[in-house]
């Protein structure tokens, strides 16, 4: 499903983000990537979106090297890809309905599958009564609630989602945690950048961990451990 | 996915979007109306100033004046030749009888004059052609054409007394020379200050979008083409122009209207209101096009930058 060769992501000399990192992601995977501010987790996620081109190496996402895609093309790979930030993104002056059917508007899906959609993605994380609402008048839960809706809604190849609850409380993150266990009990491969170590311990799922723009440690039913 | 659908969709959503955010709007269209303010104004300045060349233009000319013994059908063969000159716009004949009874005229309150002209017995008064030319530069032509082929009566002698062009040459001269000097610093002036103008506007609109700069990040993440995200940016721009171009057009209808008060009475036939409204839709045009096109040109350069991820 997606491959990193050999992949380093370097900024200047002294900035480092990423060295000669190489890993394998599977169809219905549900991986985190664990690891310290940092230590490469972000610079990963930008390389997978094409946001940032690798210094070296190369990244599959199936049999094709993302870097020889045109950048018209673009687009239509990053639908592929569900994306989920630490500091939401969501659109400040769309509304819930808006915001999620501005993706699948992008995606040029038709009228009557965004209506037909969009309530029911929001039934599945539980927000239906908030669909008129606009970002400013959720709280951060429900927030990253309908940033999740956002990404799966054009039913992607893969979940990525960047520290998703780093600024969660306890209980806005379990929720979260348990909508991407769900989402990836449906068939979805799920990266979880994340450096929440309760939230690493509770899943049980592989863990790759990084320092320092390197992986340090990859382990099938993983824990927090740095 | 037709095309037809997204332009839609980008259309709708730049009216949501310039409605939604009410303040960035408001603040953009205020500095368009500025902009738009400065053109129209220039129209009107270029208006005002064509026209008082015009009325001054119209006021140079030349008189031949022809020695009393010339025969009529010699002037008037004279005249057509003129005529037929590219120069020339317009000749008026004006026959020694004709002369005589202006002149009367003019004198009728003053006895003294009259009564030399009576005691005279004969018409002192020579016959002569008022020459206007399309162009103030071309009375030197003119004027050469007349020395260089002498109008010559039957006796050989020409027929042609004095040509005034010679006592008015400097004066011409120097009027041609200020009418070209204001034409070509007008145009630069203009030019200048509707790139000012248009710089501001795009400055303004640059902030508005930079505001925008992560919303369209985020587009650009969750995988919109380039053109979608834009598309509703420039919708947006377009409104601002078009907004403020109808405002403007509104603007200047009480402004005009007294302007021309002001200066009708003061030294012009030229009404700037009168103008405003006998030229409407073509300053409609002008101003509105103006407007759509600043607005969404500058979106369309604004977005640009923070499109490249």
């Amino acid at each position: 499903m997606l491959y990193f060769d050999k992949v380093s992501k370097i900024y200047s000399s002294d900035s480092v983000a990423l060295d000669n990192v190489t890993f394998t992601i599977e169809p219905k995977e549900f991986v985190s990537i664990v690891g310290h501010s940092g230590a490469g987790k972000t610079t990963l996620v930008k390389l997978i979106l094409t946001e940032e081109k690798p210094t070296s190496g190369k990244i599959f996402f199936g049999s094709r090297d993302i870097d020889s895609i045109p950048s018209r093309e673009i687009p239509e790979y990053r639908r592929k890809i569900g994306v989920i930030f630490q500091d939401f993104r969501l659109i400040p002056n769309k509304n819930v309905y808006e915001n999620i059917a501005f993706s699948m508007e992008a995606a040029g899906r038709s009228d009557e599958e965004i209506e037909a959609d969009v309530p029911h993605v929001l039934e599945l994380v539980d927000l239906t009564k908030k669909i008129w609402s606009f970002p400013h008048e959720l709280s951060g839960g429900e927030i990253q609630r309908v940033a999740i809706a956002r990404a799966i809604i054009n039913q992607p190849d893969i979940i990525l989602a960047d520290e998703p609850t780093g600024n969660l409380d306890p209980v806005n993150t379990y929720d979260i945690v348990q909508i991407l266990k769900k989402i990836n009990d449906l068939g979805t491969t799920i990266i979880l950048a994340t450096h929440n170590k309760g939230v690493i311990d509770s899943l049980g799922k592989r863990v790759i961990t990084m320092e320092q723009g390197k992986i340090i440690r990859d382990d099938e039913k993983g824990r927090y451990i740095i | 996915m037709t095309m037809w659908v997204n332009i839609k969709r980008i259309v709708k959503s730049g009216f949501f979007n310039f409605s939604r955010s009410t303040f960035v709007s408001l603040s953009s269209v205020l500095i368009m109306i500025i902009t738009l303010s400065v053109i129209a104004s220039l129209i009107f300045l270029s208006a005002t100033l064509n026209a008082s060349l015009q009325e001054i233009k119209d006021k140079v000319d030349i008189n031949v004046y022809f020695v009393t013994r010339a025969d009529e059908s010699e002037i008037l063969s004279l005249k057509s030749q003129l005529e037929n000159l590219p120069e020339v716009a317009s000749i008026t004949y004006t026959s020694r009888d004709e002369a005589l009874s202006k002149f009367r005229q003019r004198h009728e309150n003053d006895e003294l004059t009259l009564q030399a002209l009576e005691e005279l017995g004969e018409n002192p008064l020579q016959a002569s052609l008022n020459i206007k030319a399309k162009n103030p530069s071309q009375y030197e032509g003119i004027a050469n054409f007349l020395q260089n082929e002498p109008a010559l009566s039957q006796d050989g002698a020409s027929i042609v007394d004095k040509v005034n062009y010679y006592q008015n040459k400097v004066a011409i001269e120097k009027l041609s020379k200020i009418i070209n000097t204001t034409e070509r610093l007008g145009s630069i002036i203009a030019v200048i200050l509707i790139a000012v103008s248009v710089l501001i506007t795009f400055n303004t609109i640059r902030l508005a979008i930079y505001i925008s700069r992560e919303e369209i990040s985020v587009m650009r993440l969750v995988g919109a083409t380039s053109f979608y995200v834009r598309g509703p940016f420039v919708v947006v721009g377009a409104i601002y122009g078009a907004l403020a171009g109808v405002l403007t057009l509104i603007l200047f209808y009480p402004v005009t209207y007294w302007l021309g008060e002001q200066t009708s009475n003061l030294f012009l036939s030229f009404n700037v209101f009168e103008y405003y409204t006998r030229n409407f839709g073509q300053i409609f045009l002008i101003i509105i096009l103006s407007g759509l096109l600043i607005g969404a040109f500058s979106s369309y350069l604004a977005v640009r930058r923070y499109l490249k991820i």
